[in-house]
């Protein structure tokens, strides 16, 4: 176990070193940062005078070589928008789009499996049918229509939602701050999280629809079937566990992707998390920024893997988390 | 909120409605909070750290300056309550007395002293100061503005002073650094700390997610009709989301407002549309050392013929835009009723067959998508128009952050740029984008179709220096024509100003062409 977790460790880290040399490869490609950071009469003279100041001028293995030293001892650069160190600024805007993420994968896991267990069961049922035809179309449409969408239904023609934002957040402790204790913060994140499962819902319903389809068909199930147990024991005691493997391997992936997807979400709901956050560093060659959040999210994918992993070890019992023979 | 949610329990209210009500009932009725939205939030709070328009909408907000302008573009006072020119070179200012600053020091002579040298030493703001020597202290309420010649736009460039508390701002922080320093990549303690005079002090900052405004009790204009108590502005980035806020009522007040919303706002009856003709000018830029073919006048001419700019004006900016002739907006000195859009494709047509290039030829372009209200529509749309007379453009859009690279290394034959003059005066457009190209002297920096004339360079230094303002009009307007005639660039439109609020917010009143609404002396009903 501890040795998986080191090997874990190591991969993450040469995926983080590969991730910042690729980075920094491209970082001149961004944009110039001294374009946002200064009026537009300022004399290129200043500029020039200002990069040179800020090392940006320094040959590209001279620029990485600082950067990885400070990188060692946990210091990825300042953000030049927010004037903060760019890790602090990260883990500032994380608690937010964790939320936002929890929160869709709340929705996710509540309706994909009945929904998907229940097309598998009954898949010819009119229900069935209709919610095959409406992952259909959920799965055509683009995140930011479904998010403008709400807004313009629930906020603007109904008012029955707030149209952007966090609302009243209530602090935990450090940089967490909660949505979920408060109702105004609950409305908040309603809409949001709606647009950013919209995506991946389809996907699960039909996985599950598939994977207990599959497994209705297996041998042990039929054979416990005309042994006599009741349906509903077949259905959920036996046949769902074992549906529940491969989902969890691909919604442990896909989750991972959600954290991605964000970027659109929070952009369109101004939610204060890291997506948004990443698309305004974009925006204004926050080139700091811009490395230590693409480092950040390479890291979140080694997490992720790594939980899904044990998570499935857990689970599935002969599952050998070291590939080797015992 | 946190009222809100104790409320909440007590009361056990479960409808939203409900809760609003109660919360309402229980606030004095003289208080009143203005939820603000704007596309960005200040990027400081050191309102000498960067000269843009987001830093000067702070910069009324939490200070305030000698004089401002007015809607009319006329000069009001201020923090200075009398000016006069005492001689060619010295304008001199009598100040506002019993003026606080946020911190409760007294607002003296001194604090202009101090915040003038700090100007000079700001990389964006010292350009605009480079004519001014000193400002020389009278005695505690009465300074001069000392030029280094005769200069004309004194009282433009009073509009920049805004003092900060000299005092507040002395001496070292904890970690040994100045406290006045200007950083500009990083965290200073002007960047974080405030104390100006202005209508607003800082309650809360958190950056890219809100920043808190109250109403500084001490605020010396008692005959302001501003009523707002407090200001809540979080930065909306989405045009569309922002606008959605405004019609669910979750805010007050936008700005910016996109062309392509302004149906879903008037088609509302409980929110309101302000637009305004704005200052700055979109243009097209001929570069003649990359392009021999634009060396040529009468190609030059030919294409701007070519271009319908009021087309463009009215279907693409859905006529949120001043279709311009010449670079002054109306208003200016050098602005020339005269000149008027020139589109006629004919004319083009024949213009192009007297030039050296009978047959067309093919160019490249480049233009920003973000940087400009529509930017790379307008840009397809020129393209197209080039096409008919013959000459065949390869355009390249890209965003802005890329965008600015390419435009420093002079990357295609024609590129976009749009100006607004931060002097609020027309020599500036001729500094910046007229005149012959030098790195020493700094003039002609956004030149980049390095046109190049001796008349256009000598005017604008002579009208410089110029104060008596029939003559320097003359001056002014004798170049606009010029470069006019000499088809020196090709002039697309000056880009519409649009704000929308909630009926009641009285905004209409506050808001102005250089858009910095005057936060401080809004109502609201």
């Amino acid at each position: 176990m501890l040795q998986f977790l080191f090997k874990r460790l190591l991969q993450a880290i040469v995926v983080m070193l590969i991730i910042s040399l690729l980075c920094f490869s491209i970082k001149d490609n961004l944009g110039d940062p001294l374009r946002e950071m200064t009026g537009q009469s300022v004399p290129e003279s200043e500029r020039v005078l200002m990069r040179e100041e800020m090392g940006l001028n320094d040959p590209f293995l001279i620029q990485y070589g600082r950067f990885i030293k400070n990188a060692v001892q946990g210091d990825l650069g300042n953000s030049y928008f927010h004037k903060a160190p760019a890790m602090t600024v990260i883990l500032k805007k994380l608690p937010a789009t964790l939320e936002l993420t929890f929160a869709a994968t709340l929705i996710i896991v509540f309706l994909s499996i009945p929904l998907g267990v229940f097309s598998a069961i009954k898949p010819k049922h009119w229900f069935s049918k209709l919610v095959m035809a409406v992952s259909i179309i959920g799965i055509s449409i683009p995140v930011f229509l479904t998010a403008l969408a709400l807004i313009y239904i629930f906020a603007v023609k109904l008012g029955w939602m707030p149209s952007f934002g966090r609302g009243e957040i209530v602090h935990i402790i450090g940089y967490w701050k909660t949505n979920f204790l408060t109702v105004d913060g609950i409305m908040h994140i309603i809409m949001p999280a709606i647009a950013l499962s919209s995506i991946m819902l389809p996907l699960f319903i039909r996985l599950v629809r598939a994977e207990m389809l599959e497994v209705l068909s297996s041998e042990y199930v039929k054979f416990a079937r005309a042994k006599g147990l009741s349906a509903t024991k077949v259905y959920f005691k036996h046949a769902l566990k074992n549906t529940m493997l491969p989902v969890i391997t691909v919604g442990g992936v896909q989750i991972g992707i959600m954290v991605a997807y964000t970027i659109l979400t929070e952009s369109v709901f101004q939610w204060p998390g890291m997506g948004f956050m990443f698309l305004e560093a974009v925006n204004r060659s926050d080139i700091p920024l811009i490395v230590a959040y693409i480092m950040f999210v390479g890291f979140l994918f080694v997490v992720v893997n790594t939980l899904v992993d044990l998570l499935y070890g857990v689970i599935n019992p002969t599952v050998n988390l070291l590939g080797k023979s015992k | 909120m946190k009222r809100k949610s104790t409320l909440l329990k007590k009361l056990n209210i479960v409808l939203m409605g409900g809760l609003m009500a109660s919360a309402l009932a229980l606030t004095p009725a003289s208080a009143k909070t203005l939820k603000l939205a704007y596309d960005a939030d200040p990027i400081s709070l050191d309102i000498h750290e960067q000269l843009s328009g987001g830093m000067l909408q702070l910069s009324h907000m939490t200070h305030d300056p000698l004089v401002r302008w007015t809607q009319e573009l006329g000069f009001e006072a201020r923090l200075a309550t009398k000016w006069e020119r005492v001689d060619a070179n010295t304008v001199r200012f009598n100040l506002r007395e019993g003026v606080k600053f946020h911190s409760g020091n007294t607002m003296t002579a001194a604090d202009f002293k101090w915040t003038f040298d700090r100007l000079k030493t700001s990389k964006d703001f010292k350009g605009i100061f480079a004519n001014f020597k000193d400002l020389k202290v009278v005695d505690d309420n009465t300074i001069e503005l000392i030029t280094d010649g005769p200069y004309p736009l004194v009282m433009h460039t009073a509009t920049y002073i805004f003092p900060m508390d000299s005092k507040f701002f002395s001496g070292k922080t904890s970690d040994g650094k100045d406290k006045a320093e200007i950083v500009k990549d990083g965290a200073s303690f002007a960047s974080v700390n405030s104390s100006g005079t202005g209508p607003f002090t800082v309650s809360s900052r958190e950056q890219g997610v809100k920043v808190v405004f109250d109403r500084f009790a001490d605020y010396w204009d008692k005959d302001s009709k501003g009523n707002v108590s407090q200001v809540v502005m979080t930065p909306i980035k989405d045009n569309q989301t922002r606008v959605a806020a405004l019609l669910s009522g979750d805010v007050d007040f936008i700005a910016p407002v996109a062309p392509n919303e302004f149906g879903q706002i008037e088609a509302n009856d409980k929110v309101q549309l302000v637009t305004m003709p704005g200052t700055r000018i979109i243009t097209f830029q001929l570069n003649q050392e990359r392009k021999a073919e634009f060396k040529d006048a009468k190609v030059r001419e030919a294409m701007v013929y070519a271009v319908n700019n009021v087309g463009i004006a009215q279907k693409i900016m859905k006529g949120f835009a001043t279709p311009a002739a010449q670079m002054s907006p109306a208003g200016y000195l050098g602005h020339d009723p005269a000149l008027t859009p020139r589109f006629d494709l004919d004319k083009a047509k024949q213009l192009m067959k007297e030039s050296g290039f009978p047959d067309g030829f093919s160019m490249t372009m480049m233009a920003p998508n973000n940087r400009y209200v529509n930017d790379e529509k307008i840009a397809q749309a020129v393209a197209a128009m080039l096409s008919k007379i013959n000459i065949k453009v390869d355009l390249k859009t890209m965003p802005k952050a890329q965008y600015w690279p390419e435009y420093d290394a002079r990357a295609a034959d024609a590129m976009m740029i749009g100006w607004h003059s931060d002097t609020e005066d027309s020599a500036n457009f001729y500094e910046f984008l007229a005149m012959t190209p030098n790195k020493e002297t700094g003039m002609g920096a956004y030149n980049s179709g390095n046109y190049s004339n001796k008349m256009v360079d000598e005017t604008t230094v002579a009208a410089n220096k110029e104060t008596d303002d029939a003559k320097r009009a003359m001056m002014l307007m004798s170049i606009e024509k010029k470069i006019h005639d000499d088809a020196a660039y090709i002039p697309l439109h000056w880009q519409n100003l649009a704000w929308a609020s909630r009926k009641g917010v009285n905004i209409k009143e506050i808001v102005n062409a250089m858009n910095f609404p005057y936060i401080g002396d809004l109502k609201i009903d």
